[in-house]
C-alpha cells in the first residue's frame, strides 16, 4: 500500500525537456521501478519526439490516452506553472505533482478555483515531491537517503524532510509527502494526516511545519479527534523575527499570526509529542512506537 | 516588495480609488514649492519610509501655514524615524509627501490580503479607521468583517455595498464607497498584490470616499510581469546585505546574534537558527543558498556573512541531496581560504559524497571543525564562540 503512489503508478513529466524536468526524470526513472512507471512526457513543441526513450506528446491529454499515465509532475517554469497544472487537471488525471518554486500566488488563486469540484489532487508548488521508498520517487529528492518502513512524513519544507527521513535510516517511511511552502496550494498537512491514518501500512507520523498560516494548527486539532496513531512534530521558525519571509512565501509572521511557539502549543494540546531539536524528530518518533 | 505611500496612491487612482492631491518631494524647497502648488490652506508633510507608525514617530505634521510647511519639511527630512516597525537604529527620511489636507468626519479600515485558508483574496474593513488593525483584532473583534472574494465573481456590488454599511459608511457615500472597494481589489488583482492596507480610509465633510494612508506590498514571484512597478524599488530602504545576497540569488535576512549560518533549504536554515538558539546562542542571518550551491556562491556566502561584524562563528549546515557533498567542502575550502576566515568554523554535511567531502575538509589543514548532526553541529560552534570546550557541553539545557 502506502500513500498517494506506489509501483505500479504511471507518470507524465510536464516540462520534461526543460534542464530541471530533464535531469530529474532521469533519476526518477533510474529509482526502484522508475523504468516502467515514467512512461510520457509533455512539451507542444517537440510532440512525437522521445526523451532517452520516453515518449514526447503534445498535451497532457494525449499523453493519458496513449500510455495510461493518471499522474503528472510538472517542472516548467513559474509564468507557466499554473497552466500546466490547469491544464493537467483538465485532462482528469488523479494526481498533479508541481515542483515549480516562484509561481505567481494570483495565478495559484485562480487555478485552485478552478479545481473546485474536479477530481484531480494537487501537490505543490514549490515541494519537493512525494517518494514511497524502494516503489517510485517522483520529485527532486535523493531517493539513496530514503528506506521503506512504516513512518510517514509530511512536510512544507524539502531540505527538512531529507532531515527528518535522514534521522529515520533505521526504521524507514512509507511515503514521504512534501506538500511546498507557498501559501496557496493543494495538499495540506490535515489531507495527508488523513491518508496515512487510513493507510495500513503507516504505523506513525512526522510532521514537519514551519512559520506562517495555521496549517498545523487545523491538522492538530483533526488530529487530536480523529488520529488512531502516534504523530511525532517539529516547527521550524522559532527564532524567525515577524515581518520577514524566510525563503518560502507562505514562510512569514504577520499580525502576530503564524508563529512557531503558537503552533507548537497547540500540537502539544492536542496530543502530539513535540521537539524543539530538529537533531531529535528520529528519536521521538522511535520512543513513541515502542 | 513593498512600495512608498505616494507611489502606492498612484498606483491606486489608476483604478478609481480617490485620494487627497498630493506630490512627492526630495527637498524643502521641492516641499514649499509643492504647497503653493496644490494650494488652500491645509497641508500635510508626510515621512516616506517603508514603514508604518510614522505618526506616532513625529513623521506626520499638520501645516496651517506655507511657513509651517517649510518648518514641517526641514524637520523631517534627513531626520531618522524611529517606529514600532522600524526596530531601534529607525530609518532616515530622504522622501516626503506633501498632501492637501482632508476635512475628516470618519475614520475607517480597508484592507485585502490572500487568505491561506479559503485561497481567496479577502476583504478586511472595519469601522474602527486610524488604529494598528492587530489592536482592534485584539480587543472588539467583532469590529473586524471579512469577506472571501471569488476570484470568478469578483467583489461584488452587493458584497462591496454590504461592507460598507457594516463598517458604518454613511448612506450617501455607500456607492461612492462600493466604488473605491471594488476599485482596490481591481488594482489588487492586477497588480499582483499581496497586501493592502488604506488606513485610513476617510469620509469627509462633504461625503467623499478617500485614501488617507496607502499600503502595498507586492508578490515578488510576479514582479517580472509588473516592470513599472519594479521600478517603484527604493533601495534606501533595503538592507545592504539583502540586497546584495539578492544578486548571488542567496536569500539572506539579517538577524542579531553572532553565529553566522549557511543552509540549504529555507526549512533548514530555519531550523538551524532555531537549534542554535537551543543551544544557549543567538544566529546572526538566515542564509539559505538553495539547491544549486556553486563553490563562486558559497564564497559569496561567506563574505556577506562576514561583513556583519557582530560575528563571531559560522555553522555550515547542508543536508547534499542531489547537491554532493564534496562539491560543498570545495566551496567551503576556497571561501575560507579567499576570505581568510579569522572565526571558529563548524560544517555538517550529510548526503551524497559524505565521507569525501569530510576527509576533503580534513585534509585542508584549515581550522574547520567537524560535526555528525545538526544538535552536533550547534553545540560545537556556541562552545567555539563562547570559548567553551565541546566536553563541556553536557551542561547545555536542551528541551527535548
Amino acid at each position: 500500500m502506502s500513500i498517494l503512489i506506489g509501483k505500479n503508478t504511471k507518470v507524465m513529466t510536464q516540462g520534461i525537456t526543460g534542464r530541471t524536468g530533464a535531469f530529474h526524470t532521469r533519476l526518477c526513472r533510474d529509482y526502484a521501478n522508475g523504468q516502467s512507471c515514467f512512461v510520457a512526457g509533455v512539451n507542444p513543441n517537440k510532440a512525437g519526439e522521445k526523451f532517452e526513450g520516453i515518449p514526447i506528446f503534445g498535451t497532457v491529454e494525449e499523453a493519458r490516452e496513449q500510455t495510461g499515465a493518471t499522474v503528472s509532475v510538472i517542472y516548467v517554469p513559474p509564468p507557466f506553472a499554473a497552466a500546466a497544472i490547469d491544464e493537467a487537471v483538465d485532462a482528469g488525471l488523479d494526481l498533479v505533482i508541481c515542483i515549480t518554486e516562484g509561481v505567481p500566488v494570483r495565478d495559484m488563486i485562480a487555478t485552485r478555483r478552478r479545481m473546485q469540484g474536479k477530481h484531480t489532487v494537487l501537490i505543490g508548488p514549490n515541494c519537493p515531491g512525494v517518494i514511497t521508498p524502494d516503489e517510485i520517487k517522483i520529485g527532486i529528492m535523493p531517493g539513496h537517503i530514503h528506506k521503506k518502513g512504516r513512518v510517514g512524513v509530511v512536510s512544507r519544507s524539502g531540505t527538512l524532510t531529507y532531515e527528518a527521513v535522514g534521522q529515520l535510516s533505521d526504521i524507514g517511511q512509507s511515503t514521504c509527502v512534501g506538500i511546498g511552502g507557498d501559501p496557496v496550494n493543494g495538499l495540506k498537512h490535515i489531507d495527508v494526516m488523513r491518508m496515512f491514518n487510513d493507510d495500513p501500512d503507516t504505523d506513525a507520523v512526522i510532521m514537519v511545519g514551519e512559520i506562517g498560516g495555521d496549517d498545523e494548527e487545523n491538522c492538530a486539532r483533526w488530529i487530536k479527534d480523529n488520529m488512531t496513531k502516534p504523530v511525532v512534530g517539529f516547527i521550524a521558525g522559532v527564532t524567525a523575527p515577524p515581518g520577514k519571509r524566510m525563503g518560502h512565501a507562505g514562510a512569514i509572521i504577520s499580525g502576530g499570526k503564524g508563529t512557531a511557539q503558537e503552533k507548537l502549543a497547540v500540537m502539544e494540546e492536542c496530543g502530539i509529542r513535540v521537539t524543539r531539536n530538529p537533531a531529535d524528530m528520529g528519536r521521538l518518533l522511535r520512543s513513541v512506537l515502542q | 516588495m513593498n512600495v512608498h505611500e505616494y507611489q502606492g496612491k498612484e498606483i491606486l487612482r489608476g483604478y478609481g480609488v480617490a485620494t487627497p492631491q498630493g506630490i512627492p518631494c526630495f527637498s524643502v524647497s521641492e516641499a514649499d514649492e509643492a504647497a503653493r502648488k496644490l494650494g488652500g490652506n491645509v497641508w500635510v508633510v508626510k515621512a516616506q519610509i517603508h514603514a508604518g507608525g510614522r505618526g506616532k514617530g513625529g513623521g506626520v505634521k499638520v501645516a496651517k501655514s506655507l511657513d509651517e510647511v517649510h518648518e514641517y519639511a526641514q524637520n523631517i527630512l534627513g531626520m531618522t524615524l524611529v517606529t514600532h516597525q522600524t526596530g531601534p537604529a529607525g530609518r532616515v527620511v530622504k522622501r516626503l509627501l506633501v498632501e492637501q489636507g482632508a476635512d475628516i468626519r470618519k475614520e475607517l479600515y480597508v484592507g485585502m490580503i490572500v487568505d491561506r485558508a479559503t485561497q481567496f483574496v479577502t476583504l478586511i474593513a472595519s469601522s474602527e479607521g486610524g488604529m494598528e488593525i492587530e489592536e482592534v483584532a485584539a480587543h472588539s473583534p467583532e469590529r473586524i468583517h471579512k469577506v472571501p472574494i471569488d476570484p470568478v465573481e469578483g467583489l461584488t456590488d452587493a458584497a462591496a455595498e454590504a461592507v460598507a454599511r457594516m463598517i458604518g459608511v454613511p448612506d450617501g457615500s455607500i456607492e461612492e464607497a462600493r466604488r473605491f472597494m471594488q476599485g482596490l481589489y481591481r488594482a489588487f488583482v492586477d497588480c499582483d498584490a499581496s497586501l493592502a492596507e488604506i488606513n485610513p480610509l476617510v469620509i469627509t465633510g462633504t461625503g467623499k470616499v478617500l485614501a488617507l494612508d496607502a499600503k502595498l506590498n507586492f508578490d515578488s514571484n510576479a514582479l517580472f510581469r509588473h516592470p513599472e512597478i519594479l521600478a517603484m524599488r527604493d533601495l534606501d530602504e533595503e538592507d545592504p546585505a539583502e540586497i546584495e545576497a539578492s544578486k548571488f540569488d542567496l536569500a539572506y535576512i539579517s538577524l542579531n546574534g553572532n553565529i553566522g549560518c549557511l543552509v540549504n533549504g529555507a526549512g533548514l536554515a530555519m531550523a538551524t537558527m532555531d537549534v542554535i538558539k537551543l543551544y544557549g546562542a543567538e544566529p546572526a542571518n538566515f542564509l539559505d543558498v538553495g539547491g544549486g550551491a556553486t563553490p563562486q556562491k558559497v564564497t559569496a556566502a561567506f563574505k556577506l556573512m562576514l561583513r556583519n561584524p557582530a560575528v563571531k562563528g559560522i555553522l555550515v549546515n547542508i543536508f547534499g541531496g542531489i547537491m554532493r557533498c564534496d562539491t560543498i567542502a570545495e566551496g567551503v575550502i576556497s571561501a575560507v581560504r579567499e576570505v581568510n576566515l579569522h572565526v571558529p568554523l563548524v560544517v555538517r554535511m550529510k548526503g551524497t559524497n559524505e565521507q569525501l567531502g569530510k576527509q576533503m575538509l580534513e585534509s585542508s589543514g584549515l581550522p574547520i571543525i567537524s560535526a555528525d548532526d545538526m544538535a552536533d553541529a550547534a553545540r560545537k560552534i556556541v562552545a567555539a564562540v563562547s570559548g567553551r570546550s565541546t566536553a563541556a557541553d553536557g551542561t547545555v539545557g536542551v528541551a527535548a
